[in-house]
């Protein structure tokens, strides 16, 4: 079995079998991690680079350790310490790197489409490791991963995404995989961090009120306020914010039944998500972290193929 | 597809390897089973019950599913979906025996040791298999119990399967 596409550039071209394998193959990983020894050798001949031209603490770590734990061999490239400072272009800096002979680039840009520009001209295999507003397959993978894992299953799951949809390539990628799989997608925040057409576009549901949200779903995705990509003041202020739509532990207890809290990192305490509720036993926000490792063993291991990757 | 070794001599073969398995260990306090997925994996599922009903020593003999998929020497030539394993149990210091449907050029039988030891340090590993396919070995691998020893051509393909009739057989792929 192998999977449909050649790269990881989003959710959107993934077909239900490629995510269900993926998945499957994930829960293999979590095992591997589970042993005394945490490593396999399918990666022994196998060099990737992660190039990173946007922060990340939690994707490159996991990313790295993914790799390592697969055996690879592993370039870390980030943007602010290399020649891209001195103005060199994405494509010159990346076939110098393809020269030293790499068969995987897991890849982190601001611009939406980066990704999908560098599988066009390269012959390695591109893992997707967040894009602009476009998307972010990893993260919705391991967010599928730690749903099913927690819940039983993601058809018929009711699921919301709450907060910052606008700029959340998060939520995209989730939007995209959830409906694939069968589960109920609301997204929930105010109108201003919502694409207006949304509903029509990707079939989800949309709320502007957090109580209506959170008694309708099962599971709570809960977006980071994305303030580095916001150009213009889209809501009044942080408090205001948290007032109308943070997540406290009264609400929550409030609502009469055990709603699963995610949030995909890093968390701004106190705008929308309280710290009662995120160091609380409803939350599976540092579950989501662990399997991300496995989950991104498992994208990369059934991305290495020979036949595949040249 | 054809069929190399029928129901009943399947049958009679696994209770002679379940005999010569219990007559080797006397004690089973420190013994796990390990079945390599997937056709090792059924083999060790009936050797375990007929062990397990045989011997009153047995009950405490351990029994477990070993993938070895990413273990494999060929891994990216052909990329496969992985196998549930199931290893509940502590391997460290113990006899584990290993089990497998069909050994051939020993190399699953070598990406199962690496495996294995990745898993703790057992004392020492016996591998049983049901049936030999003695004469295309690959590595100094040789087993401590063999079922049935078949001639065959390099390119054939064996196979332990179950049935419709939920009956195991080993059957032949001609390519």
């Amino acid at each position: 079995m192998q999977l449909s596409t050649k790269h990881l550039l989003g959710i959107k071209n993934l077909t239900t079998e490629d995510i269900s394998l993926i998945l499957s193959t994930s829960q293999q990983f979590k095992e591997v991690l589970q042993r005394p020894v945490k490593k396999v050798p399918s990666l022994r001949e196998v060099t990737v680079v992660n190039l990173f031209y946007e922060n990340s603490t939690r994707t490159r770590i996991s990313f790295e350790l993914a790799e390592k734990r697969l055996s690879a061999d592993i370039i870390n490239f980030t943007a602010a310490a290399s020649s891209a400072a001195k103005g060199e272009t994405l494509l010159d800096t990346v076939n110098n790197i393809l020269s030293m002979k790499v068969d995987l680039v897991v890849m982190r840009h601001s611009a939406s489409g980066a990704p999908h520009f560098l599988a066009e001209h390269i012959p390695a295999a591109i893992v997707n490791a967040g894009d602009g507003i476009n998307e972010h397959p990893t993260q919705a993978l391991l967010d599928a991963f730690s749903i099913q894992e927690k819940t039983g299953s993601l058809a018929g799951r009711k699921v919301a995404l709450i907060g910052d949809i606008m700029h959340s390539r998060v939520a995209q990628s989730n939007i995209y995989l959830l409906k694939k799989m069968g589960a109920s997608v609301m997204v929930c925040g105010p109108p201003t961090l919502i694409p207006k057409h949304i509903s029509q576009a990707l079939g989800v549901d949309v709320s502007y009120n957090l109580r209506e949200t959170l008694e309708w779903c099962d599971v709570a995705n809960v977006l980071r306020i994305q303030l580095e990509r916001q150009n213009q003041v889209l809501f009044s202020s942080l408090r205001e914010y948290n007032l109308a739509y943070g997540i406290g532990k009264e609400l929550l207890d409030s609502l009469h039944k055990e709603v699963v809290i995610m949030h995909p990192g890093p968390i701004n305490r106190g705008v929308e998500l309280d710290s009662d509720v995120a160091d609380s036993k409803q939350s599976i926000i540092l579950q989501q972290v662990e399997n991300g490792v496995a989950v991104r063993m498992a994208v990369l291991y059934l991305l290495s193929g020979r036949s595949v990757a040249n | 597809m054809q069929v190399i070794v029928n129901t009943k001599k399947v049958y009679d073969t696994l209770d002679q390897l379940a005999a010569a398995i219990a007559a080797a260990n006397p004690d089973f306090s420190s013994t796990v089973m390990v079945g390599i997925q997937q056709g090792g994996a059924l083999v060790s599922q009936y050797l375990y019950e007929l062990l397990l009903k045989n011997n009153p020593h047995a009950s405490s003999l351990e029994h477990g599913k070993l993938d070895i998929t990413f273990y494999r020497d060929d891994v990216r030539n052909k990329i496969l979906a992985p196998d549930p394993m199931h290893l509940p149990f502590s391997i460290e210091g113990k006899t584990v025996i290993l089990v497998d449907d069909v050994l051939f050029t020993g190399r699953t039988i070598k990406a199962a040791l690496d495996s294995l030891f990745d898993y703790g340090r057992p004392e020492r590993v016996q591998l049983c298999v049901l049936v030999d396919r003695k004469e295309h070995r690959q590595f100094p691998i040789q087993p401590d119990y063999t079922g049935i020893t078949i001639p065959s051509n390099r390119t054939d393909k064996l196979k332990m399967v179950i049935t419709q009739d939920n009956e195991p057989q080993v059957v032949l792929f001609i390519p």
